[in-house]
């Protein structure tokens, strides 16, 4: 290969990796924008509908005491609850699917939100607690399963099938567990304690939301700051020592960075059904196969804010249900859909 | 790919085993199982000797109230819990040689959510209300869930993909789960007839089904035997199996014949029961290697032998009442699979 011929060979990796990062950037741009279009309409639409000008009015500090009350007390801490929320989620599935190098690996597969969910319904059902006692039980309940996994799966360091595999055999345990307590409770407690297990965002106060606002605050800026080792880990144990990332290690901080950021939003939300699963493979086939973990953070929120506002307004017969129903619901059909059309997968 | 476990990379080391061992095991197995049975004929919330157990079997007096649970509750009981344990055990096998994933089974993509999809749905909407009347939805709904991810799957193949079929599963549950839920959120009758048929149990199931339901059964169990030897070329990778002369589409629709037969029936019979599918091919490979008629054997024994198994413990635990039959075997399995999976020679990459 002649001088010349090397140039060139730089120059054309150089421009398809530029492309590649200017594909997600105009990906995040374009999520990011669809996300500010539901916001707007989650706080302006419903039984009270407020025009999108009186809106801005009112975010500014110059509504009337009703538009107040509407936006900022019922409407604004729903869809600032989502938000946290879905970023968590998709964050978190993302850092898993990707350090496991395996599409199965979110936590609400392999058993981490199952966990969460034990423990809930265990206060719910059983020890007849409410309220933030049942968020601090699934906290709880997640940070203990996601322990137990990795302890079990460790064996000379932890390996994706190993991990996977055991997640599942603990995720088919926990079922089995809620199965026995949703059979043998009343049936209206296990159907309060079913809406608590599909997650809802009903009832999202500022408290709550600081507290939220705090863990992400940490956490967001430490997935970031782990985004190079995770982009090595996910291209294999061999290339990621090549690039000089100690494996391991970089896993065991991702993956608790991952499994911190479930188990907050579980807290917060109760585990919000699938959007840890499908905001990464989506995210990865929006973007093409890079590093996703903004865009799959983006995914979340928009899967979780647009099912909310589905849930919310757009089934007949004024039924609300929760968030986490409809987040399957729209998450995995288009999940499919990307599934059906595309020739190669990036995550898959 | 990093997530397979092949038997093909396993064959050098797992290298054949003498077939005498392996029938001496098959063996093993099945005296294994009719000790097991017998005890299911045995124990429960009315612990009935042996011998009495026996003499019911061989020599029935009517009027024996002994005899009579024995013959009228616990043969058909146990006789259910050999057929659905051996279906779902055969099913686990098909489907992890089929699709190359050793995660793969009939709750991870997504055909027992296609049954509780269509279970939900004719409970609320068709006011079906009995055990029997339920059955033939559970079985349609197992079908059109493996028609949907096996479709999807054959729509956008590109290569090598087995873990595709896990995730295109795995969404599929994801969407049926979500649409069952708003069903069950809306209709509390429903969920107090869901709720119990979800956790899948052998007990005040109806030997009848099992008999109009045992052609498909039949039929299952003979396309699985029949593709023994293709799932042992697909081990292999597409590109070799073609090169072996295995024509891949027949031998994939095949496979998707027989979990629908095997997987189908037996949720229609007991409820989704978890685990068995996924456990009893995992357990047998152990044991057999790679080779597929024979781990198709063993997983078939070492299904029913879990399920009654889990079904016997279920009624001890619990005396006068009694867990589950599905709860017993997630709880009792998961540790199990835990011990074989940490066991396992890691997987290289």
């Amino acid at each position: 290969m002649t001088t010349g011929e090397a140039a060139l060979a730089i120059d054309v990796a150089r421009r398809a990796r530029t492309a590649g990062r200017r594909r997600t950037h105009r990906v995040e741009l374009a999520l990011f924008l669809l996300v500010l279009g539901i916001a707007a309409l989650s706080l302006s639409l419903g039984a009270y509908a407020i025009p999108l000008q009186d809106v801005v009015r009112t975010l500014l500090g110059e509504g009337t005491a009703r538009e107040d009350f509407v936006v900022l007390d019922l409407r604004l801490p729903r869809l600032a609850l989502g938000v946290l929320v879905g970023a968590a989620f998709g964050m978190s599935g993302e850092i898993f699917q990707s350090v496991l190098r395996n599409p199965l690996a979110s936590p609400d597969i392999i058993g981490v939100t199952v966990g969460a969910s034990v423990a809930a319904v265990l206060a719910l059902l059983v020890l007849g607690l409410t309220g933030i006692a049942v968020s601090a039980a699934a906290f709880g309940g997640a940070l203990i399963v996601a322990v137990l996994i990795y302890l079990l799966a460790w064996r000379d360091g932890v390996s994706g099938p190993r991990f996977v595999l055991i997640g599942v055999a603990v995720a088919f345990m926990a079922h089995a567990v809620l199965g026995y307590l949703l059979t043998r409770a009343d049936v209206r407690d296990a159907q309060s304690a079913m809406v608590w297990m599909v997650g809802s965002l009903n009832g999202a106060g500022w408290d709550e939301i600081g507290v939220v606002a705090g863990a992400l605050a940490v956490l967001v800026p430490a997935a970031l700051v782990l985004r190079a080792p995770l982009r090595a880990l996910a291209l294999g144990d061999d290339t990621a020592r090549g690039l000089g990332v100690r494996a391991q290690g970089a896993r065991l901080g991702l993956i608790a960075v991952a499994v911190a950021l479930a188990a907050v939003g579980t807290a917060a939300a109760g585990p919000v059904a699938f959007v840890a699963f499908v905001a990464g493979p989506i995210a990865h086939r929006l973007v093409g196969g890079a590093s996703a973990l903004v865009a799959a953070a983006l995914v979340g929120v928009l899967v979780v804010t647009g099912a909310d506002l589905l849930a919310l307004h757009l089934l007949p017969g004024g039924v609300q249900v929760p968030v986490g129903v409809v987040t399957g619901l729209i998450g995995a059909p288009y999940l499919l859909w990307l599934l059906a059309t595309a020739g190669r997968g990036g995550a898959g | 790919m990093a997530t397979i476990d092949t038997a093909a990379r396993r064959a050098p080391l797992a290298a054949r085993r003498r077939p005498a061992a392996l029938v001496g095991g098959l063996g093993a197995a099945g005296a294994l199982l009719a000790a097991v049975a017998f005890l299911g004929l045995a124990l429960g919330a009315r612990s009935i000797p042996l011998d009495v157990v026996i003499d019911a079997l061989l020599d029935p007096r009517a009027g024996d109230n002994d005899h009579l649970v024995v013959r009228e509750l616990r043969v058909p009981r146990t006789v259910i819990g050999v057929a659905v344990g051996a279906a779902l055990g055969l099913c686990g096998a098909v489907l992890q040689g089929t699709t190359r994933n050793p995660i793969a089974d009939p709750g991870l993509l997504g055909l027992t959510a296609g049954a509780s999809l269509a279970v939900v749905g004719a409970i609320t909407w068709l006011g079906v209300a009995s055990p029997a009347g339920v059955v033939w939805f559970a079985f349609a709904g197992t079908a059109v869930a493996a028609l949907v991810v096996y479709g999807i799957g054959a729509i956008g193949r590109s290569g090598d993909e087995p873990m595709r079929l896990a995730l295109i599963g795995a969404a599929v549950t994801a969407a049926a789960t979500s649409l069952t839920t708003v069903i069950l959120l809306t209709d509390l009758e429903t969920l107090e007839r869901y709720r119990f048929w979800v956790v899948g149990s052998l007990s005040g199931r109806d030997l009848g089904t099992l008999v109009t339901l045992s052609p498909f059964l039949i039929a299952g169990a003979l396309i699985s035997i029949g593709i023994g030897r293709s799932l042992d070329a697909i081990a292999l990778g597409d590109d070799l199996a073609r090169g072996l002369g295995q024509r891949l589409d027949r031998a994939r629709w095949s496979s998707a014949a027989a979990v629908i037969l095997l997987c189908g029936t037996a949720t229609a019979i007991a409820g989704p029961i978890a685990f068995v599918g996924l456990a009893a091919p995992h357990l047998a490979r152990r044991v057999t290697g790679p080779d597929h008629r024979w781990i198709l054997a063993y997983s078939a024994l070492l299904g029913a032998i879990m399920l009654v198994g889990a079904d016997v413990a279920g009624r001890l635990v619990a005396e006068p009442g009694e867990v589950e039959a599905g709860l017993v075997v997630a709880m009792l399995g998961g540790p199990v699979m835990i011990a074989v999976v940490r066991g396992a020679r890691p997987v290289r990459r």
